[in-house]
């Protein structure tokens, strides 16, 4: 380790502090206001930290009593459950084949690039067609509906991290098995996809994230409490008429809760999955 | 096993992902295209052909114009705050300090808050009346009367960008940690020992080791900006006074608010084409940059 001045060393812990409150403090106050009274968020000069901690909206929005708040909060909460659920497994269903089929082939490896290059088509350029066939088929604001739709963006994105897991298995354990006479169903069953389980959980965990984020597939084609997801329950708390921001800020507390504590606990495979590229920004 | 049934299995086994991707994205995709050659309504009327009017309509349109501008500098301004930040915070990551383990994993924490729980909580902090910002600025003397932060031209876009920034320049900052920790030590101890400063050290030999993981978030991070939505409709809707209309705001104001599938579906297009244009360049610019190092 080269050796530091004081000053450096100064100047370093500073800058870290720094770091530290601007990273911390929005998330910080989020949950403030989650857990601050009315009247301490609308005090001027504003209450940083509330005279007493008041957690009734927590209570409020996971209570389902008919046509409150809560009611309509936790129907979100479960569709955004069903809709990122059915999506990911879905997308791992018609993934995990066809990336171990591209990893262990590479003469059909130029379809796989195809597959990534949607990746990056904007959704504006689906939206229409899309939204048209829902309304003709009768899936428009259903759950079933919006899954599918999410595998427009988790398929591609699931085969592309499954690809690179396969990868990383070596080959020679699979035509060790073949030559034992081993079929191909059981080298799968047996040696790979047990092998590749880990990645295949990071996938699914991903993908699960991704499909609990989404906003703009969701805010077209759902309408009320049958499909709406978490996302835009929550945009409507904060374009709507409520006037009491600790209800929203709560509501955002309860849907960042998730994906948090997955980042926080998975870190290491998180990151490992950004520098290698596979992670939306 | 012969290789056209290796050949063969492959495509087998990819069938189902093949029908699923031109079911829900290449149909649609040629779909998009059908309707940018017709007047159709998202609902009711079918449309008919009225081969290029749509694009020339919007293409010689000012609403095209300006919008494409606002989203050009929500782009350009964000991503490059970003990454300039980014490097920094992920420079500072990589010295020693006390709590370092612990500030290194609270970066996930902006990354992981789901995209419009953020734009919430920016706006509750912009807001006009009891928003945090205006009180902290209140309390520290810099201004003397609330701002409508979000309700003014002048400021929107600015407070937006601050906002997306907040949120994704700790990808950055982790994608750039993780090349810094690849810069072997004795590289770095021997141009030190030759006399090298802090910043040509940085110029010549950690650089070359950030360039291409930089590059990949950086092709990354513009096209996100280009084709972004959440952020914006969330917070501002894409006002006031459109100061704030993206493209992709703008497709959803003509193919949904307003009903006009068809020259919707052009303008996505017309969208898409931007975004290609930028992945392919920003792909040749990646092969270059691999090429040289």
């Amino acid at each position: 380790m080269e050796r530091r001045s004081l000053t450096a060393t100064i100047l370093v812990h500073l800058a870290a502090l720094l770091l530290l409150v601007v990273i911390l403090a929005p998330v910080v106050w989020l949950f403030i206001m989650s857990i601050s009274s009315t009247p301490d968020l609308i005090a001027k000069p504003l209450h940083w930290w509330p005279d007493t901690v008041d957690l009734s909206r927590y209570g409020v929005l996971l209570s389902s009593v008919a046509n409150s708040a809560g009611e309509a909060f936790v129907a979100s909460l479960f569709n955004s459950i069903k809709v990122a659920g059915m999506a990911t497994v879905a997308a791992l269903f018609v993934a995990v084949p066809s990336a171990w089929a591209v990893s262990r082939t590479p003469s059909v490896g130029w379809s796989l690039y195809a597959v990534i290059a949607t990746y990056m088509l904007p959704p504006v350029a689906l939206a229409v067609p899309l939204y048209m066939t829902l309304a003709w088929a009768g899936l428009l604001n259903n759950v079933f509906g919006l899954a599918l739709v999410y595998l427009t963006i988790l398929a591609p994105f699931t085969t592309w991290l499954m690809k690179s897991g396969f990868d990383s298995i070596p080959r020679e354990i699979e035509s060790a098995a073949t030559m034992d006479g081993a079929r191909l169903d059981q080298i799968l069953r047996l040696i790979t996809l047990p092998l590749a389980a880990p990645v295949m959980a990071t996938a699914a965990l991903f993908a699960f994230l991704l499909a609990w984020d989404e906003f703009f597939y969701a805010l077209l084609f759902t309408s009320d409490q049958r499909a709406k997801t978490l996302t835009v329950a929550i945009a409507d708390l904060a374009g709507g008429r409520v006037s009491d921001y600790g209800l929203i800020a709560t509501a955002g507390v309860l849907a960042a809760l998730p994906p948090l504590l997955v980042g926080l606990f998975m870190q290491r495979a998180l990151i490992a999955g950004l520098t290698s590229g596979g992670v939306k920004g | 096993m012969t290789s056209t049934w290796i050949t063969t299995r492959a495509w087998l086994l990819m069938l189902p992902l093949l029908i699923v991707m031109v079911a829900i994205i290449g149909w649609p995709l040629v779909d998009t295209v059908r309707l940018s050659f017709t007047d159709a309504k998202l609902v009711g009327t079918e449309g008919s052909f009225v081969g290029i009017d749509n694009y020339v309509k919007i293409l010689s349109g000012s609403n095209f114009q300006r919008t494409l501008i606002t989203t050009f500098w929500f782009a350009v301004l964000s991503v490059s705050a970003e990454m300039v930040i980014g490097v920094l915070a992920a420079l500072l990551l990589n010295q020693q300090f006390y709590g370092r383990s612990i500030l290194r994993a609270l970066m996930i924490l902006p990354w992981a808050l789901p995209t419009v729980v953020n734009a919430t909580l920016w706006r509750l902090i912009y807001n006009p009346e009891y928003g945090a910002l205006n009180a902290m600025l209140m309390q520290f003397g810099l201004i003397d009367a609330y701002r409508s932060w979000l309700g003014e031209p002048g400021t929107a876009l600015a407070s937006l960008i601050v906002a997306d920034c907040w949120k994704n320049f700790p990808l950055v900052a982790l994608i750039a940690l993780a090349a810094l920790q690849a810069v072997p030590r004795d590289i770095t101890a021997a141009s030190m020992v030759d006399g090298a400063g802090a910043w040509s050290r940085f110029r010549f030999v950690i650089m070359p080791y950030l360039a291409g993981p930089l590059m990949v978030a950086l092709v990354l991070r513009t096209i996100e900006a280009f084709k972004v939505f959440d952020i914006i409709w969330v917070m501002t809707r894409g006002g006031p006074a459109n100061s704030t209309r993206t493209l992709s705001i703008l497709v959803y104001q003509e193919a949904f608010s307003f009903q006009r599938a068809g020259s919707g579906a052009s303008l996505a297009l017309i969208v898409t084409l931007l975004v290609t244009v930028l992945a392919v360049a920003y792909a040749a610019l990646i092969r270059k940059s691999a090429g040289a190092s």
